[in-house]
């Protein structure tokens, strides 16, 4: 029994690999990208709009209030790491009801992944909002014998950050494959509606975490700047 | 539960390019039009209310200029009113001085007509009553009309008073010495000798004497003498026979004026009033033969009162 769609492998040259988990991924991507590009192709101005113009005006302002909510006062910033984290992650669980498709979320390569990305996202915001030196300096806050504690927060929360993704989108695909082989009927389907909800919980607990750290690096920055504005005047 | 780390790179690597793709086709497109609708909607919100201000500001114009033109509309109205009054005035004291001007005319005419008919009557009441006391004094005496005026008009200087005497005796001895006596026919020298003895008698001195014949008086006597005058005449007769028709018409006359109508409705009336007129006449005209048979009656009396005197 395959764990993560890691296993099923279609090429294979030395390191590179090419397997079931980036295929779905790139087909996730093809897909977003050709429903954005035919939905944005036509976008009106007017106070007449499309009804599919309607449903992303309506997603990407729920998401712009999520940023905002969280403490990000300037989300179009954002909007484009933390946006496409939900969109890729929504849209990759919500294909669980198609038959025989396994996520790439179920894979801890591709949550690690993401993981990663967040790990590398929160420094660049940071640093883009502050500077190095006030990035860097948010580490010793309260005090310096902290930065070893923020250090293992840092890669902590990372790594808890991909290992509950996996774990709760693997985990919902083998309690599925599991309740296939003793109840074939009915209850799986039971499963996998749940399965669904669980999904976008986690695509939007994965965005929001990620708008929490990146909101922490630049309130933090933010902050070290207040007081240094301060003691300067 | 490996991790493949190629994999884990090629998904950070997908989920880089991802994160490119979807700001370049979905985000920033669909912010663009967000935010360009919205302002879309504020401009034309903007728009609607300046345009509302417009028009309240219009319709407080309006009302402005509604005020005004009601204003206007009423000034113009009493104007007309007032210049429609003042011509009506106008011409009502046109028609005013019109039918005052006609009704003087018509006053004017009837006392044409009046006074035209007074001639007539006057005419011919001297002529009838000439003719009537001719004709009766004829039948009457053996005389002739003259002799008996004569014999009367003597009697009378007998029988005046003393007071008239002395009014004839005070005027010849003021004036001249001569006195002028007048008939209508040349009197015969034993009547002209009457006279001058009567008259000797009442003076008491002897004038001289100057007879003179006046058709006029038509029969009878004057005796004139500086100023003082004596008479006995039928023109006395008629004229006060003429000065009594003409106090009649005269007072039918002026009764006329206050049965006329006002100078108001004198247009209406006027026809009216011309019937009146008409009628009037007429019954003048009618009066003559009633005037002739008055006539005749009332100088029957006086010459008879006369043949008896």
């Amino acid at each position: 029994m395959k764990l993560s769609p890691d296993e099923t492998i279609f090429w294979q040259h030395g390191f590179i690999t090419i397997n079931l988990t980036i295929v779905t991924t790139w087909a996730i991507m093809l897909i977003l990208v050709a429903v954005s590009v035919l939905i944005t192709r036509k976008l009106k101005t007017g106070i007449h709009i499309s009804r599919w113009q309607c449903i992303l005006e309506m997603l990407i302002t729920f998401m712009n209030d999520q940023i905002k909510e969280v403490g990000l006062n300037h989300p179009e910033e954002y909007i484009g790491f933390i946006g496409t984290l939900f969109l890729f992650i929504g849209t990759a669980n919500i294909c669980i009801i198609l038959p025989w498709y396994e996520a790439p979320t179920g894979s801890l390569s591709t949550t690690a992944a993401l993981a990663i990305s967040v790990f590398m996202a929160v420094p660049f915001f940071g640093i883009m909002k502050s500077g190095l030196p006030g990035y860097l300096k948010s580490y010793l806050k309260p005090t310096f014998i902290m930065l070893p504690f923020n250090l293992i927060s840092e890669i902590s929360r990372t790594l808890a950050l991909a290992v509950r993704l996996f774990g709760n989108i693997m985990s919902g695909g083998m309690i599925v494959a599991i309740l296939l082989s003793i109840t074939p009927l009915i209850f799986p389907i039971v499963m996998k509606a749940l399965g669904l909800l669980t999904g976008m919980v986690q695509a939007y607990i994965f965005s929001i975490l990620a708008t929490v750290y990146i909101a922490g690096a630049v309130e933090g920055a933010r902050k070290s700047e207040k007081t240094k504005a301060i003691t300067t005047k | 539960m490996k991790i493949n780390w190629f994999t884990v790179i090629a998904q950070i690597i997908n989920f880089f390019v991802l994160v490119w793709l979807l700001r370049r086709f979905l985000y920033k497109p669909v912010l663009k039009a967000i935010d360009e609708r919205e302002n879309k909607i504020a401009s034309q919100l903007k728009d609607a209310q300046a345009k509302e201000t417009e028009a309240k500001k219009e319709q407080v114009e309006f009302l402005k200029k509604n005020e005004k033109f009601d204003q206007q509309k009423k000034k113009l109205m009493d104007n007309v009113i007032a210049e429609t009054n003042e011509e009506r005035e106008k011409l009502l004291e046109g028609a005013r001085n019109e039918a005052a001007a006609l009704r003087s005319k018509l006053e004017k005419s009837l006392n044409a007509i009046q006074e035209n008919l007074e001639h007539d009557i006057a005419q011919k009441t001297q002529n009838e009553v000439f003719a009537i006391t001719r004709k009766t004094l004829k039948d009457l005496a053996s005389m002739s009309l003259e002799e008996q005026s004569v014999n009367i008009f003597v009697g009378h200087l007998k029988e005046s008073k003393n007071e008239e005497k002395k009014k004839l005796i005070e005027a010849f001895r003021t004036g001249s010495n001569s006195i002028l006596v007048q008939t209508a026919y040349d009197l015969p020298p034993k009547q002209q000798t009457e006279i001058k003895s009567t008259v000797n008698e009442i003076l008491g001195t002897k004038p001289q004497f100057q007879f003179k014949t006046v058709p006029e008086l038509i029969g009878g006597i004057e005796l004139t003498s500086n100023g003082y005058k004596l008479a006995w005449s039928i023109s006395e007769y008629l004229s006060s026979i003429q000065k009594s028709i003409s106090e009649t018409l005269k007072a039918e006359l002026e009764e006329e004026p206050k049965k006329m109508p006002d100078a108001n409705d004198k247009e209406k009336q006027e026809p009216k009033a011309k019937q009146k007129v008409q009628v009037k006449t007429k019954a003048k005209i009618k009066l003559i033969p009633k005037g002739k048979d008055m006539k005749a009656s009332k100088s029957k009396p006086k010459v008879k009162s006369v043949t008896s005197k």
